[in-house]
């Protein structure tokens, strides 16, 4: 095939690339979009393969026997709880991708004519070694956090900001080292090594609670790594990729980033959910003595009977207790005796992006169900009952009402409004910002205390009995 | 140079048709979203392909296989997991 021929083919898939994201901008469109997507791959890597270049292929057939095996079994067993992780870790994968391949191909050069060696191939090389390196590495840790391996709160520790700042300009270093001294292959590696210990260090004082700004920028720093390899290979499909991937990654942080009401620099720098909050009962104990009504699933039952509208505010709680399924089973039940349910969702709300939809979807949740934070708003003072399951920073109402506390200023669910709040909750305990939230002792506001799934069940079978 | 400024041309233009597509995508499919372009992202393949295949040297045919095996995995299992989560999506027409 001639060489023509293959940019052909590589532009054929780079626009199926693009067809295919366009094609997620409806859950009807969705599936096509993806298929066209992995045809577009399909189509790149069957090119690839009849390249001239290739003298043997045991070890690329062996290679995607391997990979093909891992991800599909991974893929197919992997629970929908714990898709945050499984995202996670395929962003590293992406970005130990882009530094293995710009690596060997450095090396490849090097050892060729390292003479001959460009500027932009030193540059890309650079590029793509650093952000390759700290996304595997960073990824890595982001899992550990999401799969309970590492502390999932905020470690820091003194002159850790100094700390990332020298190996960056450490990892900067080499990286010019390797741009002025491409014949010298051991600067690259020791860039890559660098950058490593800088994805660390940058993830590990990230709380669990701002792991879908991480996810989101590692997944957008996996497109630019890929993006950076493209350079360093001249090949159009790989940048044009890279991009369409580091364009998407950004996109969602920055949504994350202000449903948070919080720059980039504050949740990647300011340890938010570290070891002083917490614990600290102090100030919460005046604003919640003698105000927090408990509950019993009966009662809730009771005043579910005269509802007319219901909405559910799930959180990441849901997913812990797995109470996806049981909470589908009572807004079944609620919906057959006539009430109207929604489920409305906060952009942050759980682990990573849209990580509600997809347990409430995998729980047959039909998607018109699901409204966004702004329309969520807009029905609370017509809601009868909200039920809050797993959800606490989210609809805490002092980021709306108070000035100076950690959530002052986040965008929240309004479930205040409505005229009756049941929240399902094991304890007072305070969310990931730390503070007291009044909702619980609001007059409106009644607290079930238990575990997720057995309080949405009992309260379904309570409702079945009235 | 005058490449440089070919490729680099098209790297800018894709960052805009990528700001152009991606804000189009509703927050229900945002999990979708980014399996989905972790999928795409493994497009590092071809690449990969190149270095396992033409065995240069020993070290960058190790480094290419290697790579191989990640960018797979990111391939077969960001659209797999993908499909999966658009399946539960669609079901309910």
């Amino acid at each position: 095939m001639s060489p023509d021929l293959v940019r052909f083919a590589y532009l054929v898939a780079a626009s199926l690339f693009v067809f295919g994201l366009k094609g997620l901008s409806h859950p009807r469109t969705a599936v096509r979009g993806n298929r066209l997507s992995a045809l577009g791959m399909f189509i790149a890597i069957v090119v690839t393969l009849i390249d001239q270049q290739i003298v043997r292929f045991e070890f690329i057939v062996a290679g995607i026997v391997l990979g093909g095996a891992i991800g599909a079994i991974w893929a197919l067993k992997v629970p929908m709880t714990a898709m945050p992780q499984f995202v996670g870790l395929c962003n590293g994968f992406g970005g130990g991708a882009s530094v293995l391949v710009a690596g060997a191909a450095y090396v490849e050069a090097a050892l060729r004519s390292a003479d001959t060696i460009s500027m932009q191939f030193g540059i890309a090389t650079m590029a793509s070694g650093l952000i390759g390196g700290v996304t595997f590495w960073g990824s890595l840790i982001a899992f550990g956090k999401l799969q309970g391996i590492v502390s999932e709160k905020a470690v820091r520790f003194t002159g850790d900001h100094v700390l990332k700042g020298l190996f960056l300009l450490a990892a900067l270093a080499a990286g010019v080292l390797v741009i002025l001294q491409p014949e010298n292959t051991l600067y690259f590696w020791i860039m890559v090594a660098i950058a490593s210990v800088l994805g660390i260090l940058l993830v590990v004082p990230i709380g669990g609670a701002d792991m879908p700004v991480v996810i989101a920028l590692l997944n957008s720093y996996s497109g630019m790594a890929a993006a950076a390899t493209g350079f360093v290979l001249s090949n159009n499909v790989l940048i044009i990729s890279g991009s369409l991937v580091g364009a998407s990654g950004f996109i969602l942080t920055s949504i994350m980033c202000k449903a948070m009401n919080r720059s980039l620099a504050n949740v990647m720098f300011a340890g938010v959910g570290g070891d002083s909050g917490g614990d600290d009962a102090g100030p919460a104990d005046d604003l919640y003595e003698g105000k927090v009504k408990s509950t019993t699933a009966e009662e809730v039952a009771m005043v579910l009977d005269s509802a007319r509208r219901v909405v559910f505010v799930p959180g990441y709680g849901m997913a812990v207790a797995q109470a996806q399924h049981a909470v589908r089973d009572l807004a079944n039940k609620l919906e057959a005796d006539g009430i109207e349910v929604e489920f409305a969702i906060h952009p942050v709300a759980g682990r990573m992006p849209g990580h509600m939809n997809v347990l409430l979807a995998e729980a047959d949740v039909p998607y018109d169900r699901l409204k966004e934070m702004d329309e969520a708003n807009t029905g609370f003072e017509q809601t009868d009952v909200t039920i809050v399951i797993g959800a606490n920073d989210v609809v805490n109402p002092l980021a709306r009402d108070a000035a100076d506390t950690p959530l002052t200023g986040m965008p929240i669910l309004n479930v205040d409004k409505s005229r009756t709040v049941v929240v399902i909750k094991r304890s007072l305990s305070p969310g990931f910002a730390g503070i007291p939230n009044p909702l619980f002792a609001a007059d409106n506001c009644l607290m079930l205390f238990a575990d997720g799934k057995d309080a949405v069940q009992e309260l379904t079978a309570a409702v079945n009995e009235i | 140079m005058g490449e440089t400024i070919a490729i680099l041309t098209i790297f800018v233009l894709a960052v805009f048709v990528g700001f152009e597509v991606i804000t189009k995508v509703p927050p229900i499919l945002h999990t979708p979203l980014m399996s989905g372009s972790n999928a795409i992202s493994g497009i590092t393949i071809i690449g990969a392909i190149l270095s396992a295949g033409t065995q240069y040297s020993t070290l960058t045919t190790v480094l290419g296989t290697a790579a191989v095996v990640f960018a797979t995995i990111n391939v077969v299992g960001g659209y797999l997991v993908t499909n999966r989560m658009l399946d539960m999506f669609k079901r309910k027409e």
